[in-house]
């Protein structure tokens, strides 16, 4: 999938990540802030990845502030973003396809 | 040396006779050499021992660099009285390699933090530390490490001369012109100044400040005009909003309530829930609401409680006030109610921080406590609690009287949720040791109870009760199924702040965090 617009999900809430997408420069860019950085910042930094390599995304600047997300809510947050950037949020997001 | 709660202790730290903790009741029968303080003889009459500032009185009292300071915290977050000091003794007297030895610390101290950093105030000793001071102080900014001990562990480090306070403030409600001083009828009530006597007793020099100059003499005083040197009047010695909330509200969390009900159930399953039966409680949600469940069971059963004990706030006066239970006796106040109930009400008296929880002295009321009911920010699978660093390992808490009560109640319960947003209460190995697991013996969350392995006798009050409980393991591997199992943290070698258990062995030492980076 390819990162069409800047595109976000997400909020600041506790429990919740907000996450930003942008065109990228031909690899992935992460740059991830978390309340729980020091216990569970590899294994968000994993989880964001896995998702945008299941998505099919390469290229992307991705930005993340999280805020004590549990794993599925990472997951459906940058699945949101990446959907929105390329305009496929209103329709066709596939279903038990690359969103499971 | 690793220690009895399986933590790697420096060697370095254990000089002068400090040892590691070796478990419950160790210094059990042994003698404290107790230490005078050098005090000054006021033999002429004096009208008055008011000096016009806070720099006059230090002067009078000879302050100078390199010397310890205490103060208390019944201010709790409205307090003006350490930051107005410390600045006048570090700007406008210009003292550096000063230490503070206060009964405890809140945000309301943030802008010590910037002393730490300039290095004017070398040495901390508290029970809590939070905000930009506990920042500071995890970054490893303090040049020796800072010390926390418990409300108990406090007076008997001061009493054993381990902790020489050469002079102490004590921030008054109202006071006298010669320093008789009480924690009501002024404008800045607090209640209780428990914290404030041992600290009046023991120090070289005690300083009172106050808003408040009420007329001679000032009875019954907290702090006597015979430990006083000088008196200060200010504007304000604190805000009273965050000095007292209006009235503690019991929560109407429904998860707080039903853990509440279940601490309720489990007290009420013991023997030692019986007439005159002894109780102390936390403010927090549940554990307050546990009030609330247990008055029920005292109905029920047709008993009274014998007595409370702790920092007391609203419901426990209210009780008090339908004559469910006998005495109330308390070191801190946190609502209005009981700033206004405590030595008005009959039977609700005033006690010292020694005469509360020190190990060290002949019978503090903890040794007698039936119950006690504490919140955790992490427990572990061996039962032990953390209150004072958050799980990122920086500090942002405090002992206060957790491990006292711990160790002295027949029954410790403690209540909180199983997970904290993305954060396990209940782990594996918590990040800091503050009660010791062989004080600790039920654990009540939202998902399960569990008893420590060590208390056969209390597994069998809960089975006869058909009170269902788990092993503490799988109330771990629950929360870890929530969450996800978290990595270790990595922490430098430095240790920023050490952690003395009750008796002045060494518990746990916090060191410098590593902090991940993306």
């Amino acid at each position: 999938m390819e990162i069409l617009k800047p595109a976000m999900a997400g909020t600041l809430e506790s429990s919740d990540a907000q996450v930003t997408v942008e065109p990228g420069n031909g690899k992935i860019e992460l740059s991830l802030e978390s309340s729980v950085m020091n216990q569970y910042g590899r294994q968000i930094r994993q989880t964001v990845l896995e998702t945008l390599d299941r998505l099919g995304v390469t290229s992307a600047n991705v930005t993340m502030v999280d805020k004590g997300a549990l794993d599925c809510t990472i997951k459906a947050r940058v699945e949101c973003a990446v959907m929105r950037s390329c305009g496929k949020s209103e329709a066709s997001i596939p279903w038990g396809g690359m969103i499971k | 040396m690793i220690n009895k709660v399986g933590r790697d202790i420096p060697d370095y730290l254990l000089k002068n006779g400090k040892e590691v903790y070796q478990g419950k009741n160790y210094m059990d029968g042994k003698y404290i050499q107790k230490a005078a303080p050098k005090t000054r003889r006021y033999e002429k009459p004096q009208e008055s021992k008011i000096a016009e500032s806070i720099v006059k009185a230090l002067k009078d009292c000879g302050a100078k660099s390199g010397m310890t300071f205490s103060f208390h915290h019944h201010l709790r977050d409205g307090d003006f009285v350490v930051n107005m000091v410390m600045k006048a003794a570090i700007e406008e007297l210009g003292l550096d390699n000063l230490t503070i030895a206060a009964t405890s610390l809140g945000s309301a101290h943030d802008p010590i933090a910037d002393y730490i950093e300039q290095g004017k105030v070398v040495g901390i000793q508290t029970s809590g530390i939070r905000g930009r001071m506990g920042e500071v102080v995890s970054a490893g900014k303090l040049p020796t490490p800072a010390i926390i001990r418990s409300h108990g562990g406090r007076p008997r480090a001061i009493e054993g001369g381990e902790v020489h306070i050469d002079i102490a403030f004590i921030a008054a409600p109202t006071s006298d012109c010669v320093g008789n001083c009480r924690g009501i009828g002024g404008k800045s009530n607090c209640g209780s100044l428990g914290y404030a006597m041992s600290d009046a007793k023991y120090a070289d020099h005690v300083v009172v400040i106050t808003d408040c100059l009420v007329d001679f003499p000032n009875m019954p005083a907290s702090v006597e005009a015979i430990d006083v040197d000088a008196v200060v009047v200010v504007d304000s010695i604190g805000n009273p909003k965050k000095i007292a909330s209006a009235a503690a509200r019991i929560s109407q969390n429904p998860r707080d309530l039903m853990m509440a009900e279940n601490v309720a159930k489990v007290i009420a399953s013991t023997p030692y829930f019986k007439e005159g039966f002894s109780f102390q409680t936390g403010v927090g949600g549940p554990s307050l609401a546990a009030n609330l469940f247990l008055e029920k069971y005292m109905d029920e059963r047709n008993i009274k409680m014998g007595w409370a004990i702790g920092g007391i706030c609203g419901p426990m006066v209210e009780l008090l006030k339908k004559g469910k239970v006998g005495k109330v006796i308390d070191v801190q106040d946190f609502d209005l109610d009981a700033v206004n109930s405590i030595n008005q009400t009959p039977n609700h008296f005033e006690m010292s921080a020694s005469q509360y929880a020190n190990p060290a002295n002949k019978g503090a009321f903890v040794n007698k406590l039936d119950f006690v009911v504490l919140a955790a920010l992490e427990i572990d699978t061996g039962f032990n609690v953390n209150v004072l660093t958050g799980s990122d390992g920086v500090l942002r808490g405090a002992p206060g009287g957790h491990p006292d009560t711990a160790a002295g109640s027949k029954c410790c319960i403690i209540v909180t949720p199983l997970v904290r947003g993305r954060m396990a209460t209940v782990c594996e190995h918590v990040v800091t040791v503050t009660t010791p697991g062989d004080c600790v013996d039920v654990l009540v969350t939202d998902y399960g109870i569990a008893v420590n392995p060590l208390r056969p006798d209390l597994i069998k009050c809960l089975d006869d009760a058909g009170i269902k409980h788990v092993t503490i393991e799988e109330l771990k591997e629950k929360a870890y199924s929530l969450v996800g199992r978290p990595d270790d943290l990595e922490w430098e070698d430095k240790v920023v702040a050490v952690l003395e258990a009750r008796d002045g062995t060494i518990l746990d030492v916090v060191r410098k965090i590593k902090p991940y980076h993306v």
